[in-house]
């Protein structure tokens, strides 16, 4: 096993590496110029050489590709041109955690519900309920996003006016702000993800006594704890009113994610379910006169989890380049965003920053997904 | 004509065998082999489609792409008839203009803007408008009427016109882009299998690195070098995808196909290596493939809306580029008012998307018969 993650390890590295040289090349041979592009066209011949060489531009290609693999070894993601003089890593370190932030909600609420309605959906097969289900899921997987989320901004927040028009905050509200907006968010991330693990704690503490009240009174007791816990941070914050402004803007996009990947969700569990439910230990547990619910639910569904899983991870992976269509439409300053603008605008440092930091999390998540198996299903072995 | 066949072809299809053993004289006497192999074929197509068939979902996907392929068959017929002559100015979808004028009372404040003008609107049209009069104003976008059975667009064309146009280049962008997957995926996936070792890490770690690039920067940058024309994008969708994500599924198939039987079988009996390849694995392969196919139309026409909504792609007319105008012109907030500028070619892109993977579902059951009901 440990062999294995070795050698998977080596290789992803190597990969990366390739990956990295291709994104490099790739994006240096796009024609245009950096002096042209970046630069006031004003500024005398000699100066604006002058710059280039500060930069390290005037240098060979190949010389310019080893000092961008030496620096990127070393951590540093050179600069920013369009917007000189931050760095790369901090402005990836701003973008990132907003699109976690939007995702991972987005994501959790997508499997819950998307692995729920699919099991069911496979367990009561055939009747026109399950055809309506699976037509509708079908278009909402299929359906052609940007419009989808252009309809949903229409509908909720120009139509019903429940929740803000795009963007990440309401510049008017912060303009007298004592904090800055990362700070907030950066308090909104950790408070979330503490009662996300206190939550996920108290429920798997409350699988260890045998007797049901004292299940109960851990399950319910953790869940009190950590809301209480959350909720006496925020109450006295005066950080209060700005978090449930970024909160506001948040919602729309996280409920129209979750509704376009739910159905993908559905579809896949329902799939893995079918093939699951034909499996022999299903005939036993009928056989054995199980009731129906718990042969669902014990029996099939769980063993039906291992593509869902896999797409779990390998989505989380991607979210940053899917993300690039809701955070453009919702204008939501995240990576897919900061993306998307920076190829456009050849911000190439940016470019090849993001870029890679989509390849290794995608990288990542491989090697996740393959450990995972091995604890989902105990037939997988790797020599 | 006499059965004259390689040991090879004995193997590939042992159903040719058996029939042959059934009534082996009328055979012999009166059918070449190639209508033996049609006939099987069909009966092959007949228990196929039966199974097809069972699924409802399935027939609903066809339906629906037989509707747009109809739409598709007409536009050019329309513009040929009804919409041609001198209504080809009007009617063009992309270079097409007609302002519909209507009538409109002036008030102070409006409360029906279907019959009536703000005064200081009006103004810009005639100067010494009063608030009473009826004024006669030209139309940007235009609700439908009888002339124009989806409206106009901001830019003063029919909408409708614009919609049965793009429907061809839709059509033709999801089968250059499937069928240009599905050869290259169906091909390196049963090589990496056949083969093996370096042929097979080096395409898989190809793949994986194919994977590692999200599919619409990477266009944008493909675009910098050139303006990628919409068959140029069809082949590059199939390029990325074929050595991509397909391949890697294409080929653990091929892997279990390789391992059978009767792969070695016909390897005994001398058959090459590129005979097996493509006499035996790649047929037993090409079901999955087909069914990728579908999946790779509904990705090639969504993509294909994406990028055009996003203004990337140098098309003339596109459904996603109808949904852009109308969002580049301000309409988007204002909904179901101008329902036709954004609902008729958001929903053709996601209904017809839905309709190739409605039918790759339905193929799925038939290709893998654990996902069978019975």
């Amino acid at each position: 096993m440990l062999r294995f993650i070795g050698v998977r390890l080596v290789q992803m590295s190597l990969l990366f590496l390739v990956f990295l040289t291709l994104l490099f090349f790739l994006l240096q041979a796009q024609p245009g110029d950096f002096s042209r592009q970046f630069l006031d066209p004003n500024i005398p011949a000699e100066n604006r050489d002058l710059i280039a060489a500060r930069f390290g531009l005037d240098q060979p290609l190949w010389r310019q590709y080893l000092t961008y693999m030496g620096n990127i070894l070393q951590g540093d993601l050179g600069v920013s041109f369009a917007r000189y003089p931050r760095s790369v890593v901090s402005v990836i370190s701003e973008r990132l955690p907003r699109t976690f932030f939007l995702f991972t909600f987005a994501t959790m609420l997508s499997y819950y519900l998307g692995f729920m309605l699919g099991k069911v959906l496979a367990w009561r097969r055939g009747g026109s309920q399950e055809m309506g289900i699976t037509l509708g899921g079908v278009i909402l997987y299929t359906v052609f996003y940007p419009w989808f989320a252009l309809v949903m901004i229409w509908f909720f927040a120009a139509y019903l006016d429940l929740v803000p028009v795009n963007q990440f905050l309401t510049p008017i509200r912060w303009r007298e702000a004592p904090f800055s907006a990362n700070t907030v968010f950066a308090s909104i991330i950790w408070s979330t993800l503490l009662l996300t693990v206190g939550l996920g704690l108290s429920l798997w503490a409350s699988r260890k006594p045998d007797n049901l009240a004292q299940q109960r009174l851990i399950r319910w007791g953790g869940v009190g704890l950590s809301f209480a816990l959350f909720l006496a941070f925020w109450l006295p914050s005066d950080r209060r009113t700005f978090a449930t402004d970024i909160a506001h803007h948040a919602v729309l996009p996280i409920f129209t994610l979750a509704l376009v990947a739910f159905a993908g969700v559905m579809l896949i569990t329902r799939g893995s379910m079918l093939e699951t439910l034909k499996e022999d230990y299903i005939l036993t547990a009928r056989a054995k006169g199980l009731a129906p619910k718990t042969i669902r639910d014990r029996h099939a569904a769980r063993n039906a989890l291992l593509p869902v899983t896999t797409s779990f991870v390998l989505g989380l992976a991607f979210i940053i380049g899917g993300g690039l269509i809701t955070e453009t439409v919702f204008s939501w300053p995240g990576m897919g965003e900061l993306l998307l603008v920076s190829v456009q605008n050849q911000d190439i440092p940016v470019a090849i920053g993001s870029l890679a930091m989509v390849g290794a999390l995608a990288l990542i998540a491989h090697i996740v997904v393959d450990v995972l198996y091995v604890f989902l299903d105990p037939r997988i072995r790797y020599q | 004509m006499a059965l004259e066949q390689k040991p090879g072809d004995l193997q590939a299809d042992p159903l040719v065998a058996l029939e042959g053993a059934e009534d082996l004289p009328a055979i012999e006497l009166t059918d070449p082999l190639w209508r033996i192999r049609l006939r099987l074929l069909w009966r092959n197509f007949k228990k196929n489609w039966g199974l097809f068939a069972e699924n409802k979902i399935g027939l609903v996907g066809l339906f629906i792409i037989g509707v747009f392929a109809l739409m598709a068959i007409a536009h050019p017929v329309l513009m040929a008839t009804v919409w041609g002559g001198d209504n080809t100015e009007i009617y063009d979808p992309v270079i097409g203009y007609d302002a519909v004028v209507k009538e409109f009372i002036v008030v102070e404040v409006v409360t029906d803007p279907l019959s009536e003008i703000e005064l200081i609107d009006a103004r810009f049209t005639n100067i010494n408008a009063q608030v009473g009069d009826i004024i006669s104003q030209p139309q940007q976008p235009a609700p439908p009427s009888s002339k124009h059975l989806l409206g106009t667009d901001p830019l003063g064309r029919d909408v409708l016109s614009q919609l049965m146009f793009s429907t061809r280049a839709a059509f033709f962008l999801g089968m250059v882009a499937a069928l240009v997957t599905v050869f290259i995926a169906t091909t390196v996936g049963s090589m990496a299998a056949f083969f093996r070792g370096f042929v097979d890490s080096f395409l898989m770690r190809l793949a994986d690195l194919i994977l590692l690039m999200p599919l619409i920067p990477i266009l944008i940058v493909i675009g910098g070098f050139w303006t990628i024309e919409l068959w140029q994008l069809g082949v590059i969708i199939g390029v990325l995808n074929g050595f991509g994500g397909v391949a890697i599924v294409l080929r653990s198939q091929a892997l279990a196909v390789s391992v059978k039987p009767f792969v070695d079988a016909a390897r005994v009996a001398g058959g090459s290596k590129w005979h097996l390849i493509f006499r035996h694995v790649i047929p037993n392969v090409l079901p999955l493939s087909f069914l990728y196919m579908m999946f790779g139309v509904t990705e090639a026409i969504s993509l294909e809306a994406v990028l055009s909504f996003f203004g990337l792609l140098n098309v003339d007319m596109s459904w996603g580029l109808m949904i852009s105008v109308a969002q580049a012109e301000g309409y988007l907030l204002r909904g179901l008012d101008v329902w036709w500028l954004l609902f008729p070619a958001g929903m053709a892109v996601s209904v017809l998307a839905a309709a190739f993977f409605l039918v790759g579902r339905a193929m799925d059951e038939v290709v893998n018969p654990r996902l069978r009901q019975r």
